[in-house]
């Protein structure tokens, strides 16, 4: 399958660095990226600062310092670049072995909170139910977390619904909005402006800094939307808060 | 025992050496703009490097002293005054119980740093005090500092303080700031960028925007043009990644920079050119100095150096002064 898949390795700068596999939102991609990331974070060495995966890259943030007494007469960025290689090199074919957790959200697609769901309904020709069916149909992966604390890059959306990102963004998109953009979904963590397709929002709390674990989704995971009505919506809402 | 804010400044807040170990949660690092500036109020008052200092920007907060203190004060000069006397940065300072230390004038920089001898008491959040004002967490009470918040100094001891004294050393700050020259190494979108603009972008001056925070700086200048329109999925960026934004400007993220982004990233400014960035304000310019990465990596190496040499001088005169009196 994916094995020797053709990577590019380029700088962040003078204490960052990242392996991109290039191309497109691909599921089998982003699980060679988990798989890298559970290996880095098995060698990390204190000099290692962050291990960031994304959806078909990982980047690596370090201290300079550390990092090139590690290296020796090598840069720091070489010694990096090399361990990075040996590492990939080590990935396995079969990546059925992960086990991925996957996570039940509940969401409102009443029109009251989902503010684009006309707009899409039209895009589409689509029913509004069609297109809440359509996106609770699918199981979607978390690619990546990004953006701001627990947002989580989900994908991929069927066609069908896939959406542009408005053209004016919105200065506010309430926290727990679920939303489309291109192929992916997400759910905006807090009150934030946002420029994805709204369809609808979530009680959960995305993000809680008070937790040990404080993102509710982390990469990797599956997850499956169900439709609440206006009035669950409401009920959990409150024993959230 | 600490120092009271009786006016609050615009946006004062506690950092330190930054957050670190949470990006692929979406957590921003953060923590202070001039890691320099930092670093050298730290080791002016003989502290741990990464303990969390004040950073203030103009016009900074005045804060009262209800216990003396040896403190010192970095990057900017705001043209400090403690009593109605004029004070010097970057030079470690006595002040003595119920000193009231003011602000007056912007002549120099954009950031000034207050450190104490032994740091402050302040919210630690996932490893760090820095302040997450997305989170709330951190710092004091996770926001910028507010009339009447007091910060209590760590260290308990009566260090009988009668008269406000300069100690005779000074930290010379000069070679860090020199000019308006900001180092940077070509991003990987850099190369998809019309020749010409790759050109502009080294031989003509961007002026730092007033929409410039913590966050990033907006530059104004000369518009950059991308041969191949190029839409990328999201990908980890860092503190100086320097972005092209659809409106053909640039952006340059800073501490409280998004952990990913998805603008072509056509440039990263060199680490060791951060402090200076940082240092400036908005509505002035800067040009930008192509280097290689050899370079940029010697450059960071050459700054601690540098900033160890400091410490270890300070460490011994702040042991010589002491033993003296």
């Amino acid at each position: 399958m994916l094995q020797n898949t053709p990577y590019q390795i380029y700088a962040i700068g003078d204490q960052g660095i990242t392996l991109d596999y290039g191309g497109e939102m691909n599921e089998l991609l982003n699980k060679k990226i988990f798989q890298l990331y559970t290996l880095l974070k098995k060698w990390q060495p204190e000099a290692i600062l962050d291990i960031i995966p994304a959806y078909h890259s990982i980047s690596l943030i370090y201290d300079l310092i550390k990092v090139k007494k590690l290296a020796g007469t090598i840069t720091a960025y070489q010694f990096l670049e090399m361990k990075l290689r040996e590492i990939e090199a080590q990935l396995i074919g079969d990546i059925t072995v992960l086990v991925n957790r996957t996570k039940e959200i509940p969401v409102c697609y009443d029109v009251s909170l989902a503010p684009d769901l006309d707009e899409l309904a039209k895009m589409h020709q689509l029913s509004h139910e069609e297109i809440i069916e359509i996106h609770i149909q699918q199981t979607y992966r978390v690619y990546m977390i990004g953006f701001m604390p627990g947002f989580a890059y989900m994908g991929s959306v069927d066609d069908r619904i896939a959406s542009p990102r408005k053209s004016n963004p919105r200065l506010q998109v309430p926290a727990g909005s679920v939303g489309i953009a291109g192929t992916q979904t997400g759910i905006y963590p807090f009150i934030s402006p946002g420029g994805w397709q709204i369809i609808g929002q979530t009680p959960l709390v995305l993000f809680d800094a008070n937790k040990e674990n404080p993102t509710l989704l982390e990469p990797g995971d599956q997850v499956r939307f169900h439709k609440i009505s206006l009035e669950e919506f409401h009920h959990l809402k409150n024993k959230m808060d | 025992m600490g120092l009271r804010i009786i006016k609050a400044g615009i946006a004062d807040s506690i950092q330190d050496m930054g957050r670190y170990g949470y990006q692929q949660l979406g957590i921003s690092p953060g923590g202070v703009m001039d890691r320099i500036a930092a670093t050298i109020a730290n080791t002016l008052v003989g502290n741990h490097l990464k303990e969390p200092v004040l950073e203030m920007h103009f016009p900074s907060a005045t804060i009262l002293f209800e216990t003396s203190m040896m403190i010192a004060l970095t990057g900017a000069d705001f043209g400090a005054e403690i009593n109605g006397k004029e004070v010097l940065i970057n030079q470690p300072i006595l002040v003595p119980a119920l000193s009231e230390l003011r602000f007056t004038k912007k002549k120099m920089g954009s950031k000034v740093y207050l450190s104490v001898e032994d740091g402050f008491e302040t919210d630690k959040w996932l490893g760090s005090n820095s302040t997450s004002f997305q989170l709330h967490k951190g710092g004091i009470e996770g926001r910028y500092l507010v009339k009447n918040d007091v910060l209590y100094f760590k260290n308990k001891e009566d260090l009988e303080i009668d008269l406000l004294t300069h100690l005779p050393w000074r930290a010379s700050m000069s070679e860090f700031y020199d000019n308006n020259r900001i180092n940077f190494m070509p991003g990987v979108e850099y190369p998809l960028l019309e020749k010409i603009s790759q050109n502009s972008m080294v031989t003509n001056d961007f002026k730092v925007s007033n929409q410039s925070n913590r966050m990033g700086y907006r530059l104004e200048g000369q518009a950059l043009l991308l041969s191949i329109k190029k839409e990328c999925l999201s990908s980890a960026v860092s503190f100086g990644t320097i972005q092209l934004l659809p409106n053909a400007q640039m952006i340059v993220l800073m501490a409280d920079h998004q952990t990913t982004g998805g603008y072509p990233r056509i440039g990263q400014v060199a680490t060791s050119s951060l402090p200076k960035l940082a240092q400036v304000s908005a509505g002035e310019t800067i040009r930008f100095e192509l280097i290689t990465h050899e370079e940029a990596e010697t450059l960071f190496i050459q700054q601690q150096q540098n900033l160890q040499q400091l410490q270890n001088a300070c460490n011994f005169r702040l042991q010589e002064y002491f033993k003296n009196e």
